[in-house]
């Protein structure tokens, strides 16, 4: 199902202990800072409801801390006037809302359709290879790369397509796989 | 043909094409000041551009195909819809497999959209437009903030637009990874701040969409059409394409086997061979096996089903299958068909909502099944199970459109490339269990496959 509903939440390595709901723990209390809280003012602004803005106040959240942990579920909700509950079902409908610390770079690999036919599922095993043998959604030791597969980027046409945190690179292959990864440091 | 221009891509390759001041010299928001000036006078009304749209034989760009000039009208009159506000949704969730053309209209010429939602806004009497854009596009999302931005500072957004009296806000929504999202309840209920599930029609979007107010869903490159419509005129878009069903310049998303994959425009109706000849031909030269014509929710045509059809609605659609998002994916000799097969089925599995029990059970059974036979394990009754538990999955079955969608690879591929499915399991070593083939049910299905998609 979308966002992985029917994936238990994995303990991998380097990954904090399992909270409340399921949600990983980060062991503090959250709140946002000074320009967060400035966004979050403005975007209520704009819907009609407090829950419409839900999903862009998860994004500030994931700005801000980088994953949505236990805490930021709880702060994002109490923000909002919802339950934690609710706003966990929310996170874990959809794919891009990290529900575990990720690498410095977070490398998805696009293997849909029009990438698989032009060999993405092969970059995307080479490349978990080259970067210690990683688990599909698994990060590096040294917390640099986490590397995990995606549905459709709409980039068809630069396939295979890889996505690094929010930047599209086109055509990664096994030719300039090693290229590609030297240059994110 | 020879002579078609492009329209919708015009300004693409231009510098600086996503800045207001390019777009105004290009004579850009000269329909919506043209509009907004005629309010005063009465020489135009809402109706009347919706007359302009209809008249226009637009149908719209998103994967279904319905007229957009009729949609706007399923929208209930003032007097019948009260205090309620009326809602335009941009459909900026470009996400079927093979489908990249609302990407580059969002990322090189984002006020071509923007000036499309205002002129349907004022079709629509909108005073709050939004845009939901995957979460994926990043730098999409980033750039239609800044045209935005750009357009509110110009006075072309806001309160009295112009001096015309009329107020438009506009906001961009991001989403954040679910396939679903594009279809437009799910999209709803997604911008409502909720898991997106698709909600039961009716009532439909146009009675009851987002906050339960009258609600009009149109995909970007729909919007973008509503401006060049105001831009030029009706007959003009109509005097573009193969026939008055099938009207307007198109952008053809071709991806696959092909030399020069890309977005490309031309009149709706192209046939595929010409395309293909406007992407430099198959790669490598190589010979063309089968093509989805619609993105991955399409039936798959063989190389001799395709090659002389028209690509627009009606002429895919008599191929038995569907023009959809325009996704033309290409797939030449080398292709191993079960496998590409697999791929799509991996997707849907992935990307059901989970709602209706058909499609959440039986898109990873349809994954599951497909991965045991090209792993070389299949048994020589999993190709007809495949056809039996897909028959029982879409037609109704389920709230959405996405059931059907997920069975329509397997339906066709399975009758057309029958030969390599059965490969797979004859060379299995797997001693089997195999069931009695449910028979009869096969042929039933594949003819219900193409139907099922266009209703």
């Amino acid at each position: 199902m979308s966002g992985g509903a029917n994936t238990p939440v994995e303990t991998l390595p380097g990954q904090p202990p399992v909270g409340e709901h399921g949600a990983l723990s980060c062991g503090k209390e959250l709140s946002f800072s000074p320009g967060a809280e400035a966004r979050f003012a403005r975007l209520l602004t704009r819907y009609p409801t407090k829950q419409a803005a839900l999903l862009p106040t998860l994004w500030i959240a994931q700005e801000e801390w980088g994953w949505i942990s236990r805490e930021a579920v709880d702060y994002v909700a109490t923000r909002l006037g919802l339950s934690s509950a609710f706003v966990w079902g929310v996170v874990t409908f959809y794919t891009m809302y990290n529900r575990a610390p990720v690498g410095r770079h977070l490398i998805q690999v696009c293997t849909s359709i029009s990438c698989h036919l032009n060999g993405a599922e092969e970059v995307f095993h080479a490349c978990r290879k080259k970067l210690g043998d990683l688990k599909p959604g698994q990060t590096s030791a040294d917390g640099k790369f986490t590397v995990v597969e995606v549905e459709c980027l709409a980039q068809c046409d630069k396939a295979p397509a890889v996505m690094v945190n929010g930047d599209d690179h086109a055509r990664i292959t096994l030719e300039n796989l090693d290229a590609f990864l030297s240059e994110l440091k | 043909m020879s002579d078609f221009q492009p329209v919708l891509s015009a300004r693409l390759g231009k510098k600086n094409s996503c800045a207001l001041a390019t777009y105004v010299a290009d004579g850009g928001y000269a329909s919506w000041k043209k509009v907004l000036a005629g309010s005063k006078t009465g020489e135009w009304t809402p109706a009347k551009v919706t007359d302009v749209v209809k008249a226009s034989g637009l149908r719209g760009r998103g994967g279904a195909g319905f007229p957009t000039g009729m949609k706007w009208t399923f929208v209930p009159p003032k007097e019948k819809r009260g205090a309620k506000p009326v809602y335009l949704l941009c459909n900026a969730d470009e996400s079927e497999p093979g489908t990249f053309k609302d990407r580059i209209l969002i990322e090189k010429d984002p006020h071509q959209i923007l000036e499309g939602m205002m002129l349907a806004s004022f079709a629509l009497d909108v005073k709050h437009a939004y845009i939901y854009i995957r979460g994926e596009m990043v730098h999409g999302a980033e750039i239609l903030n800044a045209a935005i931005d750009e357009a509110y500072a110009a006075g072309l957004l806001g309160k009295n637009v112009l001096g015309s009296g009329m107020d438009l806000d506009l906001t961009v929504h991001r989403g954040a990874g679910a396939y679903i999202c594009g279809e437009e309840t799910a999209l709803i209920e997604s911008l409502e701040g909720k898991r997106g599930h698709p909600r039961i029609k009716p009532p439909f979007p146009a009675v009851s969409g987002v906050w339960n107010a009258p609600t009009v869903v149109n995909n970007v490159e729909t919007l973008c059409c509503v401006k060049h419509i105001l831009d030029r005129g009706a007959d003009w878009f109509k005097g573009i394409g193969r026939n008055e069903r099938n009207t307007g310049p198109k952008l053809y998303c071709v991806s696959g086997h092909v030399e020069k994959p890309g977005v490309y425009e031309a009149p709706m109706g192209i046939p595929f061979k010409d395309l293909l000849a406007m992407c430099g031909g198959m790669k490598g030269g190589r010979k063309l096996k089968a093509v989805i014509p619609g993105g991955s929710s399409a039936p798959m045509l063989t190389a001799a089903e395709i090659i002389d059809v028209p690509l627009d609605f009606d002429g895919v659609a008599a191929a038995k299958s569907m023009l959809g998002s325009a996704a033309i994916i290409v797939m030449d000799e080398t292709t191993d068909m079960p496998k590409a097969v697999t791929n799509i089925a991996k997707f849907y599995a992935h990307e059901s909502c989970g709602q209706c029990t058909p499609c959440r059970e039986g898109t990873p059974w349809l994954h599951k099944m497909l991965k045991r036979i090209v792993a070389g394990q299949g048994k020589k009754a999993d190709v007809e199970m495949l056809l039996q538990v897909a028959g029982q999955m879409g037609n109704g079955m389920t709230i959405c459109v996405f059931a059907d969608a997920a069975i329509a690879p397997v339906l066709s591929a399975i009758p057309k490339f029958r030969e390599e499915f059965e490969a797979y399991v004859t060379k299995s070593a797997s001693p089997g269990f195999d069931q009695p083939a449910a028979a009869g049910i096969t042929s039933k299905v594949a003819e219900r496959t193409a139907e099922g998609m266009h209703s």
